[in-house]
């Protein structure tokens, strides 16, 4: 059902992958600025945009979820938002590394662009307390899904209040200037992107078939043991 | 402030990608541990069934 594709995604994904880390480090030149510590910013950008991307996409599942009252959509939410964690968790992690070694600091706290994120991220940390402390799954998908819906509603609303903001020392890469990349570097970043996002939707589906398979089984062994009671 | 030295900011970029690369490995290590799980109890389910 899920695993539709998925191994030409699976291929597609380590090709872009492979492509993105050669032009990283043999394509793209040197920031000016910067220096060779700008090449963090090939995977803690795209990183964050898919995984804003992905909490998107799980507010869009859980809306269909809710029209359809069909738990795959739910599933399919459930598993954009836990895929979206563990890529967040990363852009925590890949954003201090540079913050400390462009900035001479961890983290710095009065940063709309970081603390934002921070936020987001925190906010969907929620998420798994209050889907597995349901215990009925109907109510369990339900809750979950306006959660989604309520979260992913406040991404793309939080990135524009932060865009408003004033700046203080985070770059802005999503400009009408495209961020004053030169041609190889936007050429790198694109691909870069594009290989994150593959990377994203074949995860996605590579977990959603296994909760899938998961799900199949425990009905398999609900079914058996109903026969045997019966027979017993 | 400056850009650093090759050598220092090396490690830097380095670490970062590690981060990426591990962030990977582990979720896929996890996954194919639930995966080898599930194939395991279909073939005791096979097995009981014969």
């Amino acid at each position: 059902m899920y695993s539709k594709g998925l191994v030409p995604l699976a291929v597609a994904s380590v090709v872009s992958i492979t492509a993105a880390m050669a032009l990283i480090f043999f394509y793209a030149p040197l920031d000016a600025d910067q220096g060779f510590v700008q090449k963090i910013f090939y995977v803690h950008v795209p990183m964050a945009i898919v995984a804003l991307g992905g909490f998107v996409a799980g507010g869009i599942f859980g809306i269909r979820h809710l029209r359809s009252g069909d738990a795959s959509w739910d599933l399919r939410s459930y598993v954009a938002i836990h895929m979206s964690i563990i890529l967040g968790l990363g852009v925590l992690v890949t954003g201090a590394i540079w913050a400390k070694a462009s900035w001479g600091h961890w983290w710095v706290w009065d940063e709309p662009v970081l603390v934002s994120f921070l936020v987001v991220f925190l906010l969907y940390c929620v998420y798994y307390p209050l889907r597995f402390a349901i215990e009925d799954p109907d109510r369990q998908a339900r809750y979950s899904s306006v959660f989604a819906i309520a979260a992913g509603a406040f991404v793309p609303l939080n990135f524009v209040a932060v865009r408003m903001a004033e700046s203080f020392t985070h770059p802005r890469v999503l400009s009408q200037t495209g961020g004053s990349m030169p041609g190889e570097m936007r050429l790198t970043f694109l691909v870069t992107l594009v290989a994150m996002t593959l990377l994203f939707v074949t995860l996605w589906k590579f977990e959603l078939t296994a909760k899938h398979a998961s799900l199949q089984l425990k009905k398999l062994r609900q079914r058996r043991a109903d026969r045997e009671a019966v027979t017993a | 402030m400056p850009a650093l030295p090759l050598d220092e900011a090396g490690q830097y970029v380095a670490a970062a990608y590690v981060v990426f690369l591990a962030l990977i490995l582990i979720y896929v290590a996890i996954m194919a541990a639930k995966i080898a799980r599930i194939d395991r109890e279909i073939s005791q389910l096979a097995e009981d069934d014969e």
